[in-house]
Formats: C-alpha cells, sequence, structure tokens
C-alpha cells in the first residue's frame, strides 16, 4: 500500500449550493496519516466538504491541495440498493484504476476483492446481488470496496448510521487499521463520544470553521454552543459575503 | 414483411438492453420524452423530402438529440426531480410533430409516421436498423462495465475519472439511433415500447443485470414475431400489434415471473433455518 505522500491542504476553501455557502472560507490541513473527525450541526457543509475533496463538487473560492488519491464512502442513502449487482462485482468497482473501463479484472484482483468480502465478515456472500443485503451488510461491502480501492487518503460520510453495535464496531476497527497503517483518514460523525474516544483529531464545522485541532482542544463545551447557536441562526435572505468581495 | 421482420429482429437485439439500463437509473419516462422528441424532426424531414428514410432519419437524430440534452439539462436543473419538465416536454413535442405532418401530408402519412407500417420499410430503412442494432451492441459489449457504473454509482464513476458523464451521452445517443431505427416498423409512438416493455417485463426474470438483458432481449424477439403475425393476418398497424404482444409478455412476467411475480410471491414460503 502506498502511504500519503502529502497533507490535504484546504486554502480559503468556499464551495457552494446555488450561491449558498456549504463550507465557507475554510483554511487547514489534513496531517498525512491523521485521523480526522468531522462534526457538526446538520447541513454544516460536512458532506459537501468531503465530495469536494474527493473532486465531485468545484470550490467557488480557494483551493483544495492533495498529492494522493482519495477514496470515498458515501452515505449509503445516496446509492440505489435495489441495483441488480453482485457483491463480489460491486466489490471489483474499487479496482477501476486497475482496470479501467474495458480491462478484464485480473485473477489477482478477484483474489483482493475475495478477501475484502471477507474482511469485512461477508464470506460467501460473492454472487449474492446487493439488493438482497441488509442495511448493515451492504455498508460493509462499501468499506469492501474501499479495501479494494487502497487509496492513501480515505473519506468516510456518516460510516457508521443505521449500523448494528457489531457492524460499528467492526467497521471502526477496519478505520483503526487504516491509521495505524499511515492512511489519512477523515470521517463526518454524530456520535460525540466514539469522536472522544477513538478520533485524535477533530474538525468541527457549522458553515464556517469553528474549531480544528486535537479533539480535546475542539470539543469543548464553548464552541459546541457556538456551533448550535450558528446552526440555528443562518439566514434565510442573506446578502453577499463581504469576506468575498475583500478577497 | 419480410424485411419488416428482419428489422424488427435487428432492433429486438439492440433496444431491449437499453431498455434495461434506462430502468435501472428509473429514466423510462426519459425514454417516451425521447421517443416523442424525435417525431418534429421526422416531420421536418417529411416536409422538405417526403417519405424518404435518409431526410426523416437525419432529422429524427438532430431532434432526439437536442431533446437528450434538454432532458439531461432539466435534469441537473430540478436536481433529479424532472418528471413534470419532461412530462411537459414530451406533449409539446409530440404536438407539435403532428401539427408538422398534418401540415404537410394527410391522414396515412400521420398514422404511419406514429403507428408505423410493416410494409413501409425499405432497404434504406432495413439498413438503418441493421446497422444502429451492430453499433448499439459493439458498444454495450465496449462499455458494459461503465455504464453499469455510472447506473449503480454515477458519484464514484466520477471520482475515480470514468468519464460518467460523457458515456452517459453515448447511451442517450443509441438510445435516440435505436427509437429511430424502430420508428419505420414500429411508427414513433410505438418504437419505444419495443424499448421499454421486455425490459421492464424482463425484471421479474433474474436478478441480475446480465440476466435481465438476455431475458429483454427474448422477449423482444417473441413481440416482434407474435406482433407482425398478428399484424399481417388481422391488417393491424404493425407498432400497436407488436406492442401489444410485449405487453401481453409484461403481463405474464408480472403474474409468473420467478423474481417477485405475483404467484411467486404468494406460493413462496420461507425457508428452513
Amino acid at each position: 500500500m502506498t502511504r500519503p505522500a502529502a497533507p490535504v491542504l484546504l486554502e480559503n476553501l468556499t464551495v457552494c449550493h446555488e450561491r449558498r455557502p456549504a463550507v465557507h472560507h475554510l483554511s487547514g490541513a489534513f496531517a498525512p496519516g491523521s485521523l480526522t473527525a468531522i462534526v457538526g450541526p446538520n447541513g454544516a457543509g460536512k458532506t459537501t466538504l468531503l465530495r469536494a475533496i474527493a473532486g465531485l463538487h468545484k470550490p467557488q473560492e480557494g483551493r483544495i491541495r492533495t498529492a494522493d488519491r482519495v477514496a470515498l464512502l458515501p452515505q449509503a442513502s445516496m446509492l440505489d440498493r435495489g441495483f441488480p449487482i453482485s457483491c463480489l462485482d460491486a466489490v471489483m468497482l474499487g479496482l477501476w484504476r486497475q482496470s479501467g473501463p474495458f480491462r478484464a479484472v485480473a485473477p489477482a484482483g478477484r483474489a483482493q476483492a475475495e478477501a475484502a468480502l471477507e474482511a469485512v465478515g461477508l464470506r460467501g456472500f460473492q454472487k449474492r446481488p446487493v439488493g438482497s443485503l441488509s442495511a448493515g451488510q451492504f455498508q460493509r461491502v462499501l468499506f469492501a470496496r474501499l479495501l479494494v480501492q487502497d487509496a492513501p487518503v480515505i473519506l468516510l460520510d456518516e460510516p457508521f448510521n443505521a449500523l448494528d453495535a457489531r457492524t460499528a464496531a467492526e467497521m471502526l476497527a477496519l478505520v483503526k487499521a487504516w491509521h495505524g497503517e499511515g492512511r489519512t483518514v477523515a470521517a463526518v460523525l454524530h456520535d460525540l463520544d466514539l469522536v472522544e474516544r477513538d478520533f485524535p483529531q477533530t474538525l468541527l464545522l457549522a458553515r464556517d470553521p469553528i474549531g480544528w485541532g486535537p479533539t480535546a482542544e475542539v470539543l469543548t463545551a464553548a464552541n459546541r454552543l457556538r456551533a448550535r447557536r450558528m446552526a440555528e441562526g443562518w439566514a434565510e435572505d442573506a446578502a453577499d459575503c463581504d469576506m468575498d468581495q475583500a478577497a | 414483411m419480410r424485411r419488416a421482420l428482419v428489422g424488427c429482429l435487428a432492433v429486438s437485439l439492440a433496444a431491449p438492453p437499453l431498455g434495461v439500463f434506462l430502468m435501472l437509473r428509473r429514466m423510462s419516462l426519459t425514454a417516451d420524452v425521447l421517443g416523442h422528441g424525435i417525431l418534429p424532426g421526422i416531420a421536418a424531414g417529411f416536409l422538405l423530402a417526403g417519405l424518404s428514410v435518409p431526410a426523416m432519419a437525419l432529422g429524427g437524430v438532430l431532434a432526439g438529440l437536442v431533446v437528450a440534452l434538454g432532458a439531461g439539462a432539466l435534469s441537473r436543473a430540478t436536481g433529479g426531480r424532472e418528471d413534470a419538465a419532461l412530462a411537459a416536454l414530451y406533449l409539446c413535442a409530440l404536438a407539435l410533430g403532428v401539427v408538422m405532418v398534418a401540415m404537410g401530408g394527410g391522414t396515412a402519412e400521420l398514422t404511419q409516421l406514429l403507428f408505423g407500417s410493416a410494409l413501409g420499410v425499405d432497404d434504406a430503412a432495413l439498413l438503418l436498423m441493421a446497422a444502429t442494432a451492430t453499433l448499439s451492441l459493439g458498444v454495450m459489449a465496449f462499455a458494459w462495465r461503465p455504464l453499469v457504473l455510472e447506473c449503480f454509482d454515477p458519484s464514484f464513476a466520477r471520482a475515480v475519472g470514468a468519464w460518467g458523464g460523457g458515456w452517459h451521452m453515448v447511451f442517450l445517443a443509441l438510445v435516440v439511433l435505436n427509437l429511430l431505427a424502430a420508428f419505420q416498423a414500429l411508427g414513433t409512438l410505438m418504437g419505444v415500447g419495443l424499448m421499454m416493455l421486455p425490459a421492464v417485463a424482463a425484471r421479474h426474470w433474474s436478478r441480475d443485470v446480465g440476466g435481465m438483458v438476455y431475458a429483454a432481449v427474448a422477449l423482444a424477439v417473441v413481440a416482434s414475431f407474435g406482433g407482425l403475425l398478428l399484424s399481417f393476418h388481422a391488417d393491424l398497424p404493425s407498432g400497436p400489434a407488436v406492442v401489444l404482444v410485449a405487453g401481453l409478455g409484461w403481463v405474464v412476467s408480472l403474474l409468473f415471473g420467478p423474481v417477485e411475480g405475483v404467484t411467486a410471491r404468494l406460493r413462496r414460503r420461507h425457508l428452513a433455518g
């Protein structure tokens, strides 16, 4: 596996949905090999931030600098879970970098995908259509695809939502293993106890960045209150941002 | 009549797989829109050059591509909730097409363009059908993986740089071509039927994309044979006859298909253990 060569740098990043900023003037860095929780109220721009780093949204302003390949675990609700594809085929799509659109998947790649299914606890599920899986099993398939992608930078969007305790614990173990291998990992999370226990770094986002650093320093009562205030105080008829004009 | 049969079989090989992908992408309505959208183009060709296949085909392709691009733009502008706008679009296209044909000809031509005429399939039309089928099957075999990925997880496709949007446009262009190939034999209103009905029915026969494609092609072949025979012997317009047989296939699939068919549901007992 390849270790991340460089941090993921955000420079004055603003990403918009229909002119309304979802991420607002965010600067900072995910250090190589760091394990960061991204927390904040609903609508704080957490998903948008991950998708922008993965190259799915264009920044309105500022930029993202990454030297490494990025893999994203999407929110499960963004996928069609009834799609007629087998578990093994779904996982093998993670080999896109090697197989490309046309080449056959090499036996080694197939073995890799089977090993990944086994690693997420889905041994014997190769031929099962993903439509027949429970929400937890489907999430395991997506984790297997991430394993196969073998990216130095891994972004997870609400990876443990709607999972039972055992599945969540097993997937968390995978995340920690990635961290142990020196990959850069960032996860959008809502469970603050989990964040305090297992995630060394935290980015608290409420559209504007509230805090970014060691978890204990960021998740203070004062910061949490500020994030909640900002979430409640968003104006529906906001004027153009004057920071934009200054920039 | 023999030409119509060969042509319909060619279309039966190529159009239903496209229909399966349309269905999986929840774009069944888009096929309808494209089917109606090519009518004004065909009508323009008809106005300029009469019932000439090259002229009508060219007009149809141009109109179809415009509508495909327009539907894509509508989809992006409405964030995937485009069905109302699409319904509006295809009603307008249909009305415009009918008015244009009526301006240049009579009821006979209108019926032929809307509902098809097995006897209207000349060598040029047959060539168009065969060429379209060959091209479509080639492209689908070539681009199977990107098409599946684009359907299953478009964001992932973009994130790994799989040129997702590009494949989607290629795919829509193939849909337009196939609708156009079908229209001589089946008519613009009914051509969609040979694409979508077997695809929808195939859902009840298989749980994976490949199986659905085989089932859809088989159903389309049967519908083409049966429909054209029915049309020939009972003197019916060929398009509705083929589509009716395909519709019968859908009802049978819905009732007796092993995957979520009605009787399969009634009979099913849970497994032991």
